[in-house]
């Protein structure tokens, strides 16, 4: 989609579309996070519930629609696209990764009850 | 500008610099430079968050139960509801700036003015709601005791909810005053005393006999562990050492003392974003209505300003979801 700087049509129909496609993606979001589907929570993926994978991907999915339709990544060129998305994502991923992972083993170490910590 | 420079043979070739592979001016380029080294930081942030979270897996802090204020509904449970609506009022104010960038494509003044404005007022609604998240969050509605481990105790009656400590406490005669610098010999004041001690709780726990202790950890289900009445009464005379109102860097009466040191930073540093974008955008609306990008011709200015307002918009999104959702 290479962009042409010269022509500028509106896109105020487009806006709207994102608009209402973020604001029904947040409201689904805090109703499920007030009612909490109880077979959401029981069920667990890759050590995380299924409720909490559901709002990582619904916020993804907004993240992508604000850079592409507001933040106009869409119009830009594959270059400058892929240096700032990619970047942030490979980075990202890894540091969250890493520190999870991390995180887990200190929970366990805590578990394993060679520190007291409930006192 | 070509008229100016000199040919150096490398125009149309793609590395010679004669051109602009990205078809980005420089601005746009070092704004896209600082949102993705901005983004990283936040990530920093949110990461740091997500080890913490992991750590205390099974103990931290519920969000609905926390932030579960709203406007005017004094005492009523309303679970995310005005963080919902902040969310609400941020992203229509990226709709309005995305439609400023639009109107200012085109060349139309007066659009572009009105939709800077409204930006600029979502932008300062949503700092204000969330300075009053920050009152609601300080100041604490139930209180809770700290024992001697830093953990954080909070009291339910039989049928399961809240008990503040202004409803056990029995008030008892005490010596004990604020030491100011003053009175003392090496003139140190202290801080400000508890509202209750550690004693008028306890008596208060001991009399009502319907009260009970919950602690931090959580259930199979994601709930706080109910204690039983002598394992509540046992907790508080040995294990307690002194109560926690509302919330600071050190304690608060939510959790782990960690869970307000994030929401504190975390909030905190995207609120000064919202605020400085405020500013940059009274900024610009000026430079609007003063009519310097009319006489530019081009209003690539409000682009730029646009980029860093929906950045901050994407970053609101993240933290919506890491802190009050998941």
């Amino acid at each position: 989609m290479a962009h042409d700087t010269a022509h500028h049509e509106s896109n105020t129909s487009r806006i709207w579309k994102v608009f209402i496609l973020l604001s029904v993606v947040t409201i689904v979001e805090v109703i499920l996070g007030i009612i909490k589907p109880a077979f959401l929570i029981e069920t667990t993926l890759i050590s995380m519930k299924l409720l909490n994978w559901i709002f990582i991907i619904l916020t993804i999915y907004k993240a992508y629609y604000i850079t592409w339709a507001f933040m106009h990544m869409e119009g830009e060129t594959k270059g400058l696209r892929r240096a700032v998305v990619w970047t942030a994502v490979f980075l990202i991923s890894y540091l969250i990764f890493i520190l999870l992972t991390e995180g887990d083993y200190i929970y366990e170490v805590f578990k394993a009850g060679h520190k007291s910590w409930d006192f | 500008m070509e008229t100016t420079v000199a040919n150096t043979g490398t125009e149309g070739k793609i590395w010679g610099g004669g051109n602009q592979p990205l078809k980005a001016s420089y601005g746009k380029l070092m704004m896209w430079f600082f949102i993705l080294s901005d983004a990283l930081t936040f990530s920093g942030f949110l990461a740091a968050y997500g080890f913490s979270r992991f750590k205390f897996i099974d103990s931290w802090p519920i969000a609905d139960e926390v932030f579960n204020h709203f406007p005017f509904l004094h005492g009523v449970d309303a679970p995310m509801y005005y963080v919902a609506l902040m969310t609400f009022i941020l992203i229509f104010s990226s709709v309005t700036m995305v439609l400023a960038v639009d109107a200012g494509h085109q060349m139309k003044q007066k659009k572009v003015i009105l939709y800077m404005f409204l930006t600029i007022i979502g932008g300062a609604i949503f700092v204000g709601s969330q300075a009053w998240e920050w009152k609601n969050f300080i100041k604490g509605e139930y209180g809770a005791v700290e024992t001697k481990g830093g953990q954080i105790l909070q009291f339910l009656d039989t049928e399961g909810h809240r008990v503040a400590l202004h409803d056990i406490a029995i008030d008892m005669p005490q010596e004990r005053v604020q030491h100011e610098s003053k009175n003392g010999i090496w003139y140190k004041s202290e801080g400000t005393l508890p509202t209750y001690t550690i004693e008028e709780i306890r008596a208060g726990f001991a009399k009502r006999s319907d009260l009970l202790i919950r602690t931090q950890v959580l259930t199979d289900t994601g709930e706080k562990t109910i204690l039983s009445r002598e394992e509540s009464l046992r907790r508080l005379n040995t294990d307690a050492i002194g109560i926690v109102e509302g919330a600071n860097l050190i304690h608060n009466e939510y959790g782990t003392p960690l869970f307000a040191n994030f929401f504190f930073f975390i909030t905190g540093f995207h609120g000064f974003h919202v605020f400085s974008g405020v500013v940059i955008n009274i900024i610009i609306f000026f430079n609007i209505i003063l009519g310097t990008y009319e006489k530019r011709k081009n209003y690539e200015m409000v682009e730029k300003v646009g980029l860093y307002w929906h950045f901050v918009d994407l970053v609101w999104v993240f933290v919506f979801t890491f802190f009050y959702l998941v």
